[in-house]
Order: structure tokens, then sequence, then C-alpha cells
């Protein structure tokens, strides 16, 4: 160990400081940019979604901390004194943010960190490749996504600020700059041109993970012996590959419809407004799923190695994620019960929402089969893995509720939506908690400390329910989403109270993160060394020094075995990594998984 | 059998469907017992994993000397609850089914007593009637900013009709939303079964002045209805008088007096700037 990482060290040092941060092809280091990346832009859509809440909460009154500003200010041309005067969200402003939260912490966070980062992190690693197939082509994607990224945040600050047409930029409010009421027409523009760009960074990445887990898997490492996660990952990488044209195809429509004259979505030329739905959606359901499914592997690895038992029904977990994957397909209608879209098609797509339910059932229960007869090890990633389990049941049956088409007439475009997705995409993060504690001793050689950690999960999962589970009630009630002051409806006072609350449980679901920075950024520079395989796990990155070298591997992984052999009788610990060699063992390199 | 099962759940104080707006459609109930089913099926399912979660957290947590069970799965167990959701499912695609073609299937409307046009814009509604001859797009056609008027009991037909970007015509007590598509009629239908008034707000984002587009819709009985349709077009005198007398009129004058909630309340969300102002006119 100690040798190991005085030769990486080593490698530092001869490579340069900006080629080795900065342009370097190591997997590993791209992966960590891509991390960091996502979790900056977390704290932007984080504090994006505290001022829809704010407003929400306490509708036009100033933001807090506003009173710090003069009157010379906010008669001031500056920026925020144009968007937020007097420190009070505008109506237009709030669109914005809205908008902005969702798109960020969609295609800025949870992609980047589960997708770039854990993705290329993990995938060579854990099938004993020394790095991606295309390394090049690698550090390309990231340095695709970075203009992405800087375009995206630019938007705020062009004259009529960042787009407001929610994440899904419906047309013709979006295809149309006049009708968004605002001077300026570069919001929407600049946030096409950015997911455009960071839908290559995607491709780039998606082609390089398919063939890196194709061709480059150690010898012995069977596709069926490979960890979840990486499965997920792969599945993801090729509902990136065929989604994602989708979008970008739409996105240069809708620019071309802005800036160009053509009528794709804009009836007034003979467009149809329903096509840009049908193709949002049509990449916009397998999207949510290229979210999801890394959560749900990782979470499927975290659970085995803590619950220190095989996971329950492997070959069933792969299998569903396959069927989620084709099944996905096929709903995207699911978003459009209410669109105008003929109805007998509604049928249709219900039939297929509640057929693509049951992988997420057949999974959720695989969780609770490997938690039963097990050893558990209440460590900090365990708990956030925990945590995804239960608030992924929750979002997956309320998913229930909408998937009937006419429970949809009612609760579609309210807060139970918001609930819903919340309980789905939101709870990823906690997969990416979990994900992060648990890799953090390989990705930085020192470990996180388990106190703080925990205590991270404890607020989180309380204040995040706190947050969250009444939008179901606001749902029930009727209250719409994306409205900017509740007050102005009559049917909806009663429910202001609760919007309070819902705002007070927010701002302490952002607080309860500082236990997190301070847990990352300590741990980073003064954590405990960790050794090469701290959790006692099976699976190929713990057979490499933390933090691993470039090439990762000391000698070159041989695989014996799946990924989830513990508590075994053939040894006595009861892990047994998938590259030891029993002489017992019936099987060599070819044998059972 | 619903019935006792929404007692318990009261009973129980879990019954988060108390908090829908009172029913006041003949499928509002429907869809609420649509609802009501699924809320119970998903709540047992949740208490399920819940429980089962829990045991298995208090019961297995590591201990010294004991070792976890060595089990790659087990394929009956699996089967089950493949198989039992799938049926689950499936019944709840059945059961929602019947309902959905009912509301929303144009070959299962029933015949409307009453046609309103509602055409939609940034940021209001505008419920345009065909008068006494039935007939849209002629002299004696009214219209309403911001006011639909119906008969309790009778079904209403509307036509949605759309002219900027998409609009949702959403009456909660309804259990009716519907999405409006520029340059588009879409069909809808409701039958109210409760007189009063009721809040129609925009449930689809629409611009700035999305928030506070709303309208009312005014449920009378038989007898105001007839009274309120006597006041709009009164009897024409005698023969064949001329069509067009006061078609020119804007109908603005002839809406009941102080009730334009809509300009109100877009002027007043705005605090500093004047641009939506601009917008709604
Ligand atoms: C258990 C399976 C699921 C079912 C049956 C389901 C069903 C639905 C339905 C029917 C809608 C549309 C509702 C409406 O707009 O009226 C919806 C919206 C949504 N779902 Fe799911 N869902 C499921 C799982 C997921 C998962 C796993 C994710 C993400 C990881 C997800 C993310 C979303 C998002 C983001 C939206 C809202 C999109 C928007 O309008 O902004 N869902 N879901
Ligand atoms: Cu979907
Ligand atoms: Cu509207």
């Amino acid at each position: 160990m100690s040798e190991s990482s005085v030769a990486t060290h080593a490698g530092h040092h001869r490579e340069g400081f900006v080629k080795h941060y900065f342009f370097s092809l190591d997997h590993k280091m791209i992966g960590r940019q891509f991390l960091f990346t996502g979790l900056f832009m977390l704290v932007i859509g984080g504090l994006l979604a505290m001022m829809v809440r704010w407003q929400l909460g306490y509708p036009e009154e100033p933001l807090p901390f506003m009173g710090g500003f003069s009157e010379d200010f906010w008669d001031g041309e500056s920026w925020w004194a144009q968007t937020a005067p007097f420190g009070i969200v505008t109506s237009e402003f709030y669109n914005t943010l809205f908008t902005m939260h969702a798109t960020i912490m969609i295609f800025f966070v949870v992609m980047p960190i589960m997708v770039g980062g854990f993705g290329n992190f993990l995938i060579p690693i854990c099938i004993g490749a020394k790095d991606m197939a295309f390394p090049v082509l690698n550090m390309l994607s990231y340095w695709t996504f970075v203009p992405g990224v800087l375009l995206m945040l630019l938007s705020f600050f062009v004259p009529g600020g960042a787009a407001g047409g929610g994440w899904t930029n419906y047309a013709p409010l979006a295809a149309v700059p006049d009708y968004a009421g605002v001077e300026g027409h570069w919001g929407v523009t600049l946030w096409c041109i950015s997911l455009f760009i960071i839908g290559f960074s995607s491709l780039m990445g998606s082609i390089n993970y398919i063939t890196t887990i194709i061709n480059m898997r150690a010898p012995g490492m069977t596709l069926f012996r490979m960890p979840l996660t990486v499965w997920s990952l792969f599945i993801v990488a090729i509902l990136l590959l065929l989604a994602l044209p989708v979008l970008t195809s739409a996105l240069a429509m809708m620019v071309f419809d802005r800036m160009f004259g053509t009528h794709f979505f804009i009836p007034d030329g003979g467009g149809e407004p329903l096509l840009w739905q049908h193709l949002f959606w049509f990449f916009g359901h397998p999207e949510v799923y290229i979210l999801v499914l890394p959560a749900m592997g990782v979470t499927s690895d975290v659970l085995a190695v803590f619950a220190r038992k095989p996971i329950f029904g492997y070959r069933a977990m792969v299998y569903s994620m396959c069927a989620i994957a084709l099944l996905s397909w096929v709903v995207w209608g699911h978003h459009m019960f209410q669109s105008g879209m003929d109805p007998v098609l509604g049928t249709a797509f219900t039939l297929t929402t509640m057929l693509i339910a049951v992988p997420s059932a057949i999974k959720t229960f695989n969780w609770l089969g490997t938690l039963w007869g097990s050893s558990i090890r209440f460590t900090t990633p365990m708990w956030f893995a925990l945590g995804f389990v239960s608030l992924f049941t929750i979002g997956g049956l309320s998913g229930i509720f909408m998937a009937s088409t006419p429970v949809d007439i009612f609760i579609h475009d309210t807060y139970y939506i918001v609930a819903h997705i919340h309980y789905v995409v939101a709870g990823i993060i906690f997969g990416i908690f979990a994900g992060l504690y648990f890799w953090f001793p390989k990705m930085f050689g020192r470990m996180m400390s388990e106190t703080l950690g925990k205590l991270h999960f404890l607020f989180t999962f309380v204040f995040f329910n706190l947050t969250f589970f009444p939008m179901h009630f606001l749902g029930v009630g009727g209250h719409m989403r994306r409205i900017y002051n509740p007050t102005q409806y009559e049917f909806l006072q009663p429910w202001q109270e609760m919007n309070t609350f819902i705002t007070m449980m927010a701002l302490c679901l952002g607080a309860s993160q500082i236990f997190f920075v301070i847990n990352f950024i300590g741990s980073l520079f003064w954590g405990r060394r960790a050794e090469d395989n701290p959790w006692e796990a099976n699976t190929l990155e713990w057979d490499a020094p933390s933090p691993p070298p470039h090439g990762n591997f000391l000698e070159d992984p041989v695989v014996y075995r799946g990924a989830y052999e513990y508590s075994s009788p053939e040894v006595e610990e009861d892990w047994l990594p998938q590259s030891v060699y029993l002489e017992t063992a019936v099987a060599g390199p070819e044998g059972h998984d | 059998m619903l019935e006792q099962l929404i007692d318990l759940m009261n009973r129980l104080n879990v019954n988060m469907l108390n908090w829908l707006p009172e029913a006041a459609s003949t499928y509002a109930q429907a869809i609420d017992e649509v609802f009501y089913i699924i809320y119970i099926i998903t709540g047992l399912a949740f208490l399920l994993v819940t429980v089962l979660m829990f045991w298995f957290l208090l019961q297995f947590k590591a201990r010294p000397g004991r070792r976890a069970r060595y089990s790659h799965g087990n394929v009956a167990l699996e089967l089950i609850w493949t198989i039992v959701p799938t049926l689950v499912f499936l019944g709840i695609f059945f059961y929602s089914q019947s309902t959905w073609s009912i509301i929303k299937y144009p070959s299962e409307f029933p015949e409307s007593d009453v046609q309103v046009r509602v055409v939609a814009k940034q940021f209001a509604w505008e419920f345009h009637y065909p008068g006494p001859d039935g007939e849209f797009d002629t002299d004696d056609d009214k219209m309403f900013d911001g006011d639909l008027y119906v008969p309790v009991n009778k079904v209403v037909g509307l036509m949605l009709r759309g002219s900027d970007v998409i609009h949702s015509f959403f009456v909660p007590e309804f259990r009716l939303k519907q999405d409006i598509l520029p340059r588009r009629d879409i069909p809808a239908w409701f039958n109210a079964t409760k007189t009063g008034r009721f809040e129609a707000p925009c449930a689809e984002l629409c611009g700035p002045g999305h928030s506070g587009m709303k309208g009312w819709v005014n449920v009378y009985d038989d007898a105001e209805y007839q009274a309120w349709v006597a006041e709009q077009w009164p009897p024409a005198p005698v023969e064949e008088a001329p069509v067009d007398t006061g078609a020119g009129k804007t109908d603005q004058e002839d809406m009941p007096q102080g009730d334009v909630p809509l300009q109100d309340d877009v002027d007043q969300m705005d605090p500093g700037d004047s641009g939506q102002a601009d917008i709604v006119e």
C-alpha cells in the first residue's frame, strides 16, 4: 500500500499539475472532475430551490439577508437589483428559478455525478480494466461538458434572464420568444444550446462505457459476474446513446423555431406543439431511468456489502433493469394524458406504465430479501442506501396514482407530481450519498467521519420527508405546480400554512447539508488514511490501492466468482473477493457465478 | 366495503384524501373512487415494505458470532412478488380504464344540454355562448370574461380553444382538467351536481402571468339559470328584428359587475415590473 502511494505521487510530479488535474486522461481523475462539478452545481441548484420555497412560503416578501443592501443599491442598475427588486422574487424570476433548479439538478447534478463521476471512476476498476477504452474521448467528454455548464450559468445574466418555461420548456411558450413576456430572447436559446452541447458530452461518455464494458473485462469477469452498479451504468449508457439524439434534435428544432423562422412546434405556421412534447418525453422518460438506474445499482451493492449477504436474486435484478430499459421506450405518453393527445392513446400508455412498475416492485422486494437473514453493519453508506430504498418505495407507489388516467386528471400538474418527482429524483441524491460515503476511501484514499455521516443522514432523511411528504397533501388539495403565488387562489388559502411549514423544513433540509460539506472537505485533507479494503468488500476496486495509481492494479486481476459472495461457507471470513483463487473451489475462471 | 375502509382510515387518521376538494360533478365521485382504491392498495404495499424493513433492521443487526444466511435468492418467492404486483397493476389498469373512457373518449361523451366555447389566452379565460340560435359565430353570441354560467345537473359541453400558448382548464371540484392547445378545438364536458361558485385556475405554465390566471364557474339551479339566460338574451320583440343590434357592443358591459378577478390579481402580484400588465392588455 505505502509503496503504491509513493508510486502514485511520483506519477503526480512527473505529470505536472495542469496535466494531472485538468487534462488528465485517467478515468479516475475524469470521474473526480465530474464529481466536483456536479457537487458545485448541487449547491447552486439547492440555493435556487430555497428561493423557490421562500416565495411559496412567504409570497412576495423580501428574501432573507436582503436588508443589508442600501436604497442606492436597489435604485441601481446591478443585475440583482433588476432581477429581484428589493429582494422580492418577481414572477418572471420565479419561473426562471424553478426551471433552472430542475434543469440543473437533472442535467448538471445527477447525471454528471452518477454517470460522469461514478461511471468513470468505477466502470474500469470494477471490471478489472486499466482505463477506459478511449481515454482521449473520455477527457473530451468532460471538456465538452464544461462549456455547457458555463453557458447554462451565463444564461442567468442575459437580458430577460434564464429560461422560464419549466424544465420541460413546452412549445409554443418556449418556441416563440414573445410569449415569455420578458425582454430579451436569449434565456431559452442558451438553455437549448447548453443542453445540446452536454448531449454530445454524454454521447462520448456512453460510447466509451459500452465499449469498455464489452471489450475490457478482466479474465473471468463474465457479464453475470459484474457488480450491479456496473450493470446499471451499462444499461444507462445504452439508454443515453439512444435517447439523447432525440432530445438533441428536438432542441435544434426549437432553436430553429426561435431564431430562424421555422415552425416545427408553432401552429401559426402549421407546426405542432404536441410534437415537442412527444419528442421531449420520448427522451424524457428513458431519462428518468437514466437518472435512477445507477442509484439502484449503487444501492444494491452497498446493501449487499453491509448486509454481509449475497444480493437477493442477482439475475432477477439484472433482468428487471433490462425490462425497465426496454419498457421505458413505450411509456412516454403518461406525461401527456391531459395534453390533448388522443385519449385512446392514453389508455395504451397506462397499460405500459403499469407494466413498468413491475420491475421496480421486483427490485424493492429483492432489496428486502437481501436484508432478510443478513448481518447488518449500520455504516453511513448503509443508512443512505436504506434511505434510498424507502424513498424509492414511496416514489414508485405515488407513480401508480398518476399512471391511473382518471386519477391523473386531477393530480396532473399539481404538487402531487412535485412530491413524486422528489421522492424519485431527489431520492437519487440518497443513492449518490451512499455511493460517495462508500467509495470515498477508494477515490481519495481517506476515510470520512462516521459520526458526521450519520448525523448528515439523520437530519437529511427527517427533513427530506417533512419537506416532500406534505406535498402529496397539497396535491390532493388541488394545489397547482409552477404557480408563483398560491394566495391568489381562494381555494388554496387554507394551504398557505402548510406551504410555510414546507418552506421551513426545506430550509432545514438545506442547512443539514453542512454536515456533509464539513465531512467531505475535512476528510479530503485530514481524514484517516484508508486501507485498500476498509469495508471488507468483494469487488475488484477494493483490490487496488486506495487511491489507485494509473493503471489501477498492482497486478492484473483474474476473476473467479460473482460479486456477492458474502458469508460464503467456503471461507472463514464473511467475504470472499472476486479475485481470490480457492484451491477447494469447484470451478476456475469459467465457473459458477 | 369501500365505505367501511374509508371509515376505518378516518378513525385511524390516515385518510389523506379527506383533503380533496368537495366533489361537485358526476364523474368527480367516480374519480375519487379510483383514487381511494389506489390509495388503499399502495398504502398496504407501503405498510408491508416498511414493516418488513423495520423488522429486518432490528432483527438482523450484526452481532458477534452470528453469520448472515448464505442465500442467493428464492425462485418461488421471486415468482410470487413478480406475479402478484403484475396482477394488481393490471387490475388497476382495467378499473381505471372504464372511468377514463367515460370522461375523456369523445365517442362516449353524453349529449350536452349547454354548449360553451372556452377560449384561453395569456392570461384569461373567455367563455363564448352561442346564444338562442345555438350556433357559434353568429350575431347573438356572447362572451363573458372570466365567468362561466351553467345550470346544475345538466351536461355542459365545452369546446376548448387556444390562441397563444398551452393552457389547461382546471376545475378542482369537478375533477376536470384538460390542456388547451393553440389553434385546436378540444372537447370536454362536465355535469355539475352542486350549485355554487367554483374557481377555475389555469394548470399549465403559460408565462409570467400564469399564476393568477383563473376564472369562475357559476353553477345555478334551473330557475336561476333560466333567469340569467333571459337577462342576457332578452326575448326578441316581435318578428324579425334585425339581428345585429347590439352585436357591436362589447360584452364587457353585459357582464355582471364587481368581478374581474383576473386583472386585479395579475396587477397586484407584480411588485416592480410593468411588463406583464401589458400582456394582459
Ligand atoms: C414506479 C414506476 C413509476 C411510475 C408508474 C411513474 C409514473 C409517472 C407518471 C404517470 C408521471 C406523469 C404524471 C403527470 O405529469 O401527470 C410521472 C412523472 C414523473 N416521473 Fe414518474 N413514475 C415512476 C417512476 C419514476 C422514476 C423512477 C423516476 C425518476 C427517477 C420518475 C420521475 C418522474 C418525473 C421527473 C416526473 C415529472 C416530469 C414533469 O412533469 O416534470 N418516475 N411519473
Ligand atoms: Cu415518465
Ligand atoms: Cu394559462
